[in-house]
């Protein structure tokens, strides 16, 4: 598992890659906690496109950012969500209370309006 | 906690795993499980389903059970005809009340960034998730799934 980010006019884009299980998400946490404060970013955009596995823990990854960036009035949205993903995150609420986009485009455009 | 398929019962095959608690083998387990199933042929959504359910009770067993101390979870997976039946047991701490255990969004661990969805997607994905657990002693959870073309559903 490994995680690419990269920022984007003040939004922090986070690209996951690999499977996304309890083991696994305990540095991605620190990783995308360490890219948020460092920069200052109160705008985030993950992408699942490259995520071949993800289980309960990335529930709590995806709420978990969620949280903070509503608790700093930022904005947040999903992107490139295959369907066996999909299942799970509308089944935990995902769906409710963050937007899911098709591409990484669109996601942006979507934050950098929120802001 | 010990359960084992004894030679009386029916079953095609079956395999048996062991391991130590350690997060490590949280993919190893779900991988090895898969494997194992597919020679039923399942459907790429089904086997993911599997994986996943297999990938929540392991990881509840390390951190809920042995609460990332140091134990052996063990699983045994067993076939007949297009059903699969998978055990999985820890020798941990147990669950007080399973009822609130199984509430959606519950977790004893918020302090981790659980989720509390481990049971749902267990009790969503297989067709049967059976919980026996005795506080100080351990935790089994039977996960239960057909796969595949299931002969009891077609026209003889």
């Amino acid at each position: 598992m490994s995680v690419e980010t990269l920022v984007h006019q003040e939004v922090l884009v986070v690209r996951l890659h690999g499977d996304l299980d309890h083991h696994s998400v305990e540095s991605i946490r620190s990783e995308v906690e360490k890219a948020l404060t460092l920069g200052g970013y109160r705008a985030l955009v993950m992408s699942f496109a490259s995520i071949d596995f993800m289980d309960s823990s990335g529930i709590g990854l995806i709420l978990g950012r969620y949280k903070k960036l509503k608790e700093m009035r930022g904005a947040m949205a999903l992107c490139e969500i295959n369907p066996s993903l999909e299942k799970i995150l509308k089944m935990s609420g995902v769906y409710r209370v963050l937007p899911v986009f098709p591409s990484e485009r669109e996601a942006l455009a979507h934050v950098k309006g929120v802001l | 906690m010990s359960s084992r398929v004894s030679p009386s019962v029916a079953v095609e095959n079956y395999i048996r795993l062991q391991f130590p608690s350690k997060s490590e083998n949280e993919s190893f387990a779900r991988v090895a499980v898969a494997s194992f199933v597919a020679q039923l042929d399942p459907t790429l959504e089904e086997l993911t389903e599997i994986k996943t359910a297999v990938s929540e009770a392991v990881t509840n067993a390390i951190i809920h059970g042995y609460e990332n101390s140091f134990g052996e979870v063990r699983i045994e997976c067993s076939i007949l005809d297009h059903t699969v039946k998978i055990t999985i047991e820890d020798d941990g701490a147990g669950i007080e009340d399973i009822s609130v255990a199984r509430q959606p969004l519950y977790t004893s661990r918020p302090d981790l960034e659980r989720s509390g969805m481990g049971m749902t997607i267990m009790e969503t994905f297989m067709d049967l998730m059976e919980l026996e657990s005795s506080p100080g002693c351990g935790t089994r959870v039977t996960l239960v799934k057909t796969v595949g073309d299931d002969p009891s559903q077609q026209p003889s």
